[in-house]
C-alpha cells in the first residue's frame, strides 16, 4: 500500500516518519483482514442498511414543518474563525 | 441526605480522585450545583438527584464534548444528546465528562490525548476502552451509573475490565442522536452501572423511538426494572464451546466456566451451541468501521467547529495541516484504512466482501437463538493489561474485543457482568449476549447472577 496516497485522498498530510511508522503496521492489518478470502461467499446477500426487521419497519418521514433551528450566532460561536455572519477559511486559490 | 450534599460529596469525590485515574476529562461543578438548585424545587423523576458521568463522545448543551481528540479539544456542544435530554428530564444530574480512546477508537484507552485513564484496580493497569473513563467513574465507587457508547465492545469491554456492570443494547434502542459518529451501522449508547439494577433504572429512561434518530425503531420499552427478578427456570444458555480455545487467558477460561455451573445452579439450562463465523469478527469490523469511520471524520476540518491549524496560508493546506495536527496516530491509521478498502479498484475485495461476512456472523446469531435465550462467552480474552503493553501492536490490540464485535456488526445485545477475580485480584467478566430487544432478558439473567454471586471486594482506589 502507498500509504502516502492513501493519506492525500484522506486530507492528512503525514510527515515521512508517520509513512515509516504507518507502512508496516497498515500492511499487517490488511494481511489480518484479508483472512476473509478463504471463504467462499459469492452467492450470499451483503448486509446493507437496518440490521433489525423492526428498526426496517420503522416509519421514518416526518411532517414537512419547519421546526426552531440554532440560529446564526449560537452556530458560529464554536468557529475557529467566523465574521460578519459567515465562516471565515484561508484563500481559496 | 439531600440532593445538593450528596452531589458535592460525588464531585468532591471525583476532583479528589482524579488526579490519579485520569477518568475524567471534565468535572462540571457549577452545572451540576446549578442543576440541583432546581430539581430542590421540581417534581419528581425516576432519576431524580442521580449523578451520572458521560462518555466525552456524547454532546452535552454548554459542556466541553472532545471526543478524546486535541481536535475538538475546545468544543462545547450546542445541544444535549437525546439521551442526556432523558436523562435531565428525568432528574439526573451530570457531573463531568469521561475519559475515551479518541474518538471511541481503541481498547485501552491509552489513545486518549489527554492520557490514559488508570484502572483502579491496579494503577499500572488499562481500565479497557474506549469508553474507560465511563467505567473507571462507576468502578472506583464516584457515580453509580455512566453512559458509555460501543462500536465494537467499547462498553461491555471496559465493564470486564473494571469489575462492573455494562451494557450494549441492541441496534435501535437508544437513540443516537448526540453522539458524535464513528460507524453509524455499528455505534450504539450503552451503560455502566454498579449494579444491573441501576443499568435497567437508566436503560427504561432513556430507551426508545427518537424522531431524531431515524434509526431508532418503534419497539415497545417494557419495564426492565420490574424484569430483574425473573426466574430462570425456564431459560435457556447457550454455550459456544469453540470459542474457549486458543488465545484465551487461562484463568479467565476457568471463571467463566464456574459462571455457567453457577446459572444452572440459579435454574437455567444449558445447551451448546455453533457461531461458526464469529472468528473472522475482528477482520470484518476492521473493514466496515474503518470505512464508515474514514466517511464520519471527514468533517473534522478546521471550518466549523474545534482546532485550526495556524499558518496555513490557503485552504486545502489549511484542511491538511489541521487533520495531521489534530488527530492522533490510531485514528490517522483507521482513517487512511478506511480510505484504502473504499478506494477505488478495492470497494468489491474488501467492503462489500465484509458486508458479506457480516451477514454470516448475523446468520449464526439468528441460528443460535432458535435453541437459547442467550449465548455465554468470556467478555474479554484476558484481564487488564500493562499500559503500554500493546500500544505499538495494532493486531495484539483490536483482539482484544474478539468476544464483543460480533454482537456490533449483528446489531444484537449484550453485557458484562463480573464473575471473579485473579489471583493477582483483577476483575473477570462474563459475557451474555441475547436476541434482539432481549436487554430484560439479559439484566434479569445478570441481575440473578450478581445477586448470587457478588464480587466480594473493592479496588485499592475507591471513593467509599
Amino acid at each position: 500500500m502507498d500509504v502516502r496516497h492513501v493519506a492525500k485522498l484522506a486530507h492528512l498530510e503525514i510527515s515521512d516518519a508517520e509513512v515509516d511508522l504507518y507502512t508496516p503496521q497498515m500492511a499487517n492489518i490488511v494481511k489480518y483482514v484479508e483472512q476473509l478470502n478463504e471463504l467462499d461467499i459469492e452467492d450470499i446477500e451483503p448486509m446493507l442498511g437496518g440490521l433489525t426487521a423492526e428498526g426496517e419497519q420503522t416509519f421514518t418521514l416526518r411532517e414537512d414543518i419547519p421546526g426552531g433551528s440554532l440560529g446564526q450566532t449560537e452556530a458560529l460561536s464554536q468557529a475557529p474563525s467566523g465574521v460578519a455572519g459567515h465562516f471565515q477559511v484561508p484563500k481559496v486559490l | 441526605m439531600s440532593i445538593v450534599s450528596e452531589i458535592e460529596k460525588t464531585i468532591d469525590a471525583a476532583e479528589r480522585l482524579n488526579p490519579e485515574l485520569n477518568s475524567f476529562l471534565s468535572i462540571e461543578r457549577e452545572h451540576a450545583l446549578a442543576r440541583t438548585a432546581f430539581l430542590e424545587s421540581s417534581a419528581d423523576g425516576p432519576l431524580r438527584g442521580v449523578a451520572i458521568a458521560v462518555k466525552d463522545n456524547i454532546c452535552t448543551k454548554g459542556m466541553r464534548t472532545s471526543c478524546g481528540s486535541h481536535i475538538l479539544h475546545n468544543y462545547r456542544a450546542q445541544y444535549d444528546a437525546t439521551a442526556v435530554k432523558r436523562l435531565n428530564d428525568a432528574g439526573a444530574i451530570i457531573v463531568g465528562k469521561t475519559n475515551m480512546d479518541e474518538f471511541a477508537m481503541g481498547s485501552s484507552n491509552e489513545s486518549s490525548a489527554f492520557g490514559a485513564a488508570k484502572n483502579p484496580w491496579d494503577l499500572t493497569r488499562v481500565p479497557g476502552g474506549s469508553s474507560g473513563g465511563s467505567a473507571v467513574a462507576v468502578a472506583s465507587g464516584v457515580v453509580r451509573v455512566a453512559l458509555g457508547s460501543e462500536t465494537g465492545g467499547s462498553v461491555r469491554q471496559p465493564a470486564s475490565l473494571c469489575g462492573i456492570v455494562g451494557l450494549k443494547p441492541t441496534y435501535g434502542r437508544i437513540s443516537r442522536y448526540g453522539l458524535v459518529a464513528f460507524a453509524s451501522s455499528l455505534d450504539n449508547i450503552g451503560i455502566f452501572g454498579q449494579t444491573s439494577r441501576d443499568v435497567a433504572d437508566v436503560l427504561g429512561v432513556i430507551a426508545g423511538r427518537d424522531e431524531h434518530d431515524s434509526t431508532t425503531a418503534d419497539v415497545e420499552v417494557p419495564d426492565y426494572s420490574s424484569m430483574l427478578d425473573n426466574d430462570l427456570a425456564g431459560k435457556t444458555i447457550g454455550i459456544p464451546r469453540s470459542l474457549f480455545g486458543d488465545g484465551l487467558d487461562e484463568e479467565v477460561r476457568e471463571k467463566v466456566l464456574a459462571s455457567i455451573k453457577n446459572f444452572e445452579e440459579l435454574g437455567a439450562e444449558t445447551v451448546d451451541v455453533e457461531l461458526p463465523y464469529a472468528k473472522y469478527g475482528i477482520a470484518v469490523y476492521y473493514i466496515i468501521a474503518t470505512a464508515e469511520a474514514s466517511s464520519n471524520l471527514a468533517r473534522f476540518d478546521g471550518v466549523r467547529y474545534g482546532f485550526r491549524a495556524e499558518e496555513a496560508a490557503e485552504l486545502r493546506k489549511m484542511y491538511f495541516k489541521t487533520r495531521e495536527e489534530g488527530f492522533g496516530p490510531e485514528v490517522k491509521r483507521r482513517i487512511m484504512l478506511g480510505t484504502y478498502v473504499l478506494s477505488s479498484g478495492y470497494y468489491d475485495a474488501y467492503y462489500a466482501k465484509a458486508q458479506k461476512v457480516r451477514a454470516l456472523v448475523k446468520r449464526d446469531y439468528v441460528e443460535a437463538f432458535k435453541k437459547c435465550d442467550a449465548i455465554l462467552t468470556p467478555t474479554s480474552p484476558s484481564v487488564a493489561f500493562k499500559i503500554g503493553e500493546k500500544s505499538d501492536d495494532p493486531i495484539s490490540m483490536y483482539l482484544s474485543d474478539i468476544y464483543t464485535v460480533s454482537a456490533n456488526l449483528a446489531g444484537v445485545p449484550g453485557i458484562s457482568v463480573p464473575c471473579g477475580l485473579s489471583a493477582e485480584g483483577l476483575p473477570i467478566g462474563v459475557q451474555l449476549v441475547g436476541n434482539f430487544w432481549s436487554e430484560g432478558t439479559l439484566l434479569n439473567m445478570a441481575h440473578k447472577y450478581e445477586n448470587a454471586h457478588p464480587l466480594d471486594a473493592r479496588p485499592s482506589v475507591f471513593a467509599g
